[in-house]
């Protein structure tokens, strides 16, 4: 059943809402790079804001203890690695930093690594139906999602604080540092998410693949022990992982100068992370547009 | 001003498509192996080339769209229709950049919104408020602005008791009412809109309907999707014909795209006649050579449906053999998920027929089905007939001569009602009005 409607007004000589000085104008070709990427992504932060809201808020409702799940899975990594490794292994800490620091100063990151690499990487498979129904930046639902992993990291850190008081780890001025080396770890764990992420939604054998790469990741990368015990010989070519660099450099800037950066390495793991992100959005970037046609 | 706002050239989307190469119903453990194997190697070197992957065996392109050209000028509502496949779909998706158009361009001027569902983004967990929030976010708005619009859009989607509840605790009712609300108070530039009209129960299509011809009032460019074709008289200024993969482009009035959609949309098998092959439905009391279904309508073309305010005419003829006075003939009508609506004979008022029906040779049945009677809708009217109370020479539901005709619109001359109405019959009956103006003494 239709309805009576009110007289629809003829189309000519009906100005446009508003005024058209500056109206956009956008041109849709096939293979057409977008020219204006970034001023769109910036255009569209209103969605992101409330994505990243939208995640943090439905990971945490409908759980019995809610944050609590964020502080005591690092926790018992920590009590796990600092007997296996500490203990155990009786391996060497860096100077005179308590063990349980050590390995929850190299935990804080490679958590934010790890739940970055696996909520984007299954972002854009759970969002599908808003894939195939609205435009916007693809880019914006994996970074998005990384926001709920900061979440997550923020009380992380809270808990370090707690660890370095507990055995009386005074920081030096080097914790100024620490957004940085932050906003290192966050772009660290961007390029092989977003490489992940986009070859996820081709091919879905890498949703098998990234749980693997963090399990393993975790043994490789330098969590249980200082990257300190590795021997000279290898320590270059040891930050060809990323996550060697950030690692070292949390701990350099946590525990008060008493882990001691190595130079050539951390540069090699700049190098690795800023080649990583670039070919993680360049690859995005170029099979996004075909997002709805593949998920 | 030169005020075209979408200008579109040749567009085109191509998609891969598979197929199953044909399968032997046994097969040896050998043979899937190797298949399996040849799958295997396949989609690994489609993964290094980067394609994507396409299940099957054989893969084939396909054009869901091809070489559409239009323009659309500023405030203009445009209509998009075409029958399922024909492209609609794909063509919003291209328009609202969801999409890349594989071939061509499109240029577009000024703020694109696209509705092509509604709720788009609702998450179930959250509550009424976050979702209206996120889903304006989604569809393109500030958060600005939403917040101005806010008290608008809880009121007109009535549910500001429920306003912190999760909306997996609505009724599906209140959950499209929140979603359209939101969705109506978007204010792009340019608006495109796919079938949301063909949601949800007559009182919001009917809400829907009405706040589309606000915004097209409003001097805004609309296009929409629709099957409904009175939806799209009413709303649109003109309208796009997209025929399957070939993308014709019956660009013009309204009126015309919509009568050349109709005329193409009859289905192969509907057939107003039926004509006897050969040498079929022998028998020695009669054997007809062939039915027909004709309106009386003077403007309707061949294959057009019939319009509803016309009567219908049922004609068979045959040849005549006997004069046995327990020959009868009629018809039966099936509506079009196949129930019967009622049967008519001949003798039910042909009293003098008798007289006629004694003498053999040719001779037509006709039987006329008056205006405004039966439904909006497809039909079947099946020949039947026997020998009172003997046999059946063509039994109901047997596969007997039949013909198909499809009423749509003119199903009364009231404003209110121009689609299928509920029920199977549409009669338009006969009302009066009387005012008892003085009290009986």
């Amino acid at each position: 059943m239709s309805t009576t409607l009110s007289a629809v007004s003829p189309a000519d000589g009906v100005p446009g809402p508003g005024a058209h000085a500056r109206e956009r104008v956008t041109v849709l070709e096939p293979g057409r790079a977008e020219r204006h990427y970034w001023r769109d992504l910036w255009h569209y932060r209103d969605l992101f804001a409330i994505l990243a809201w939208r995640d943090v808020v439905v990971r945490y409702k409908q759980t019995v203890i809610g944050v609590a799940w964020a502080v005591l899975r690092p926790l018992l990594t920590m009590v796990v690695f600092t007997i296996v490794f500490g203990k155990l292994a009786g391996l060497p800490s860096d100077g005179a930093v308590p063990y349980p620091a050590l390995v929850f100063a190299g935990m804080l990151p490679w958590f934010l690594f790890a739940s970055i690499l696996s909520e984007a990487s299954a972002s854009l498979v759970g969002n599908a139906n808003l894939i195939a129904k609205v435009y916007f930046p693809r880019l914006i639902i994996p970074t998005a999602s990384a926001v709920v992993a900061l979440v997550d990291f923020a009380v992380n850190l809270v808990m370090l604080f707690a660890i370095m008081a507990w055995y009386g780890v005074v920081p030096s001025w080097q914790i100024a540092l620490l957004p940085a080396f932050v906003a290192l770890a966050v772009l660290a764990s961007l390029g092989p998410a977003l490489l992940l992420t986009a070859l996820n939604i081709k091919y879905r054998d890498f949703r098998y693949i990234v749980p693997f790469i963090v399990q393993f990741g975790l043994y490789v990368s330098p969590v249980g022990f200082s990257s300190a015990v590795v021997p000279e010989a290898w320590r270059f070519w040891y930050s060809l992982n990323p996550m060697v660099g950030v690692i070292d450099g949390f701990r350099w800037c946590l525990l008060g100068g008493e882990s001691r950066l190595y130079l050539p390495g951390f540069a090699l793991s700049l190098g690795v992370t800023a080649l990583l992100l670039w070919l993680g959005i360049a690859y995005f970037r170029r099979t996004e547009r075909s997002f709805a046609d593949v998920v | 001003m030169s005020d075209i706002v979408i200008r579109a050239e040749g567009l085109g989307k191509k998609y891969l498509i598979g197929h199953q190469a044909g399968r032997e119903p046994y097969t040896a453990l050998r043979d899937v192996l190797a298949r399996g194997a040849r799958g295997l190697v396949r989609s690994a070197a489609d993964m290094l080339r980067g394609r994507s992957l396409v299940a099957g065996d054989e893969v084939e392109e396909f054009w869901a769209l091809k070489d559409v050209s239009f323009e659309v000028k500023r405030g203009e509502v445009v209509g998009i229709i075409g029958r399922n496949g024909a492209g609609k779909s794909t063509l919003l998706k291209i328009l609202s950049r969801i999409t890349e158009p594989s071939a061509g361009r499109v240029t577009i001027k000024g703020r694109v919104a696209s509705l092509l569902e509604v709720g788009t983004g609702f998450h179930p967990e959250l509550s009424g408020r976050e979702n209206i929030y996120l889903n304006g976010a989604i569809l393109g708005m500030t958060r600005a602005e939403i917040r101005k619009r806010f008290d608008e859009i809880v009121a007109f989607a009535e549910v500001e008791r429920f306003l912190d509840t999760p909306v997996k605790r609505y009724s599906s009712g209140m959950y499209v009412r929140l979603a359209f609300a939101v969705a109506a108070h978007l204010e792009p530039e340019i608006l495109l809109v796919d079938e949301v009209l063909a949601v949800g129960d007559a009182e919001f299509q009917k809400k829907c309907l009405g706040k589309m011809g606000d915004v097209a009032g409003q001097g805004r460019t609309v296009m929409l999707v629709s099957h409904n074709m009175n939806a799209v008289e009413r709303l649109c200024h003109s309208a796009i014909l997209l025929r399957l993969g070939k993308g014709a482009r019956a660009r013009g009035g309204v009126r015309d795209a919509i009568t050349a959609y109709l005329s193409g949309s009859a289905s192969p098998d509907a057939s107003d006649r039926w004509c006897n092959t050969g040498r079929e439905f022998q028998n020695q009391y009669f054997v007809p050579n062939w039915c027909k279904i004709t309106n009386s309508d003077p403007h309707r073309n061949p294959g057009e449906p019939f319009s509803n305010c016309y009567p219908m005419t049922f004609s068979v003829a045959g040849e005549l053999y006997s004069s046995d006075p327990a020959f009868n003939l009629g018809i039966a009508v099936y509506n079009e998920i196949g129930s019967l609506m009622f049967w008519s004979f001949f003798r039910d008022t042909l009293r003098t027929g008798q007289s006629e029906c004694s003498k053999g040779g040719d001779c037509v049945f006709h039987v006329h089905l008056p205006a405004r009677w039966l439904n909006e809708g497809a039909y079947t009217v099946e020949l039947i007939g026997g020998l009172h109370y003997r046999e059946w020479l063509w039994a109901p539901g047997g596969r007997n001569p039949t013909v198909r005709f499809e009423i749509l619109g003119g199903l009364s001359d009231s404003p209110y009602w121009d689609g299928r109405r509920p029920g199977n019959l549409a009669p338009v009956l006969t009302w009066s009005l009387e005012r008892p103006s003085a009290k009986p003494a």
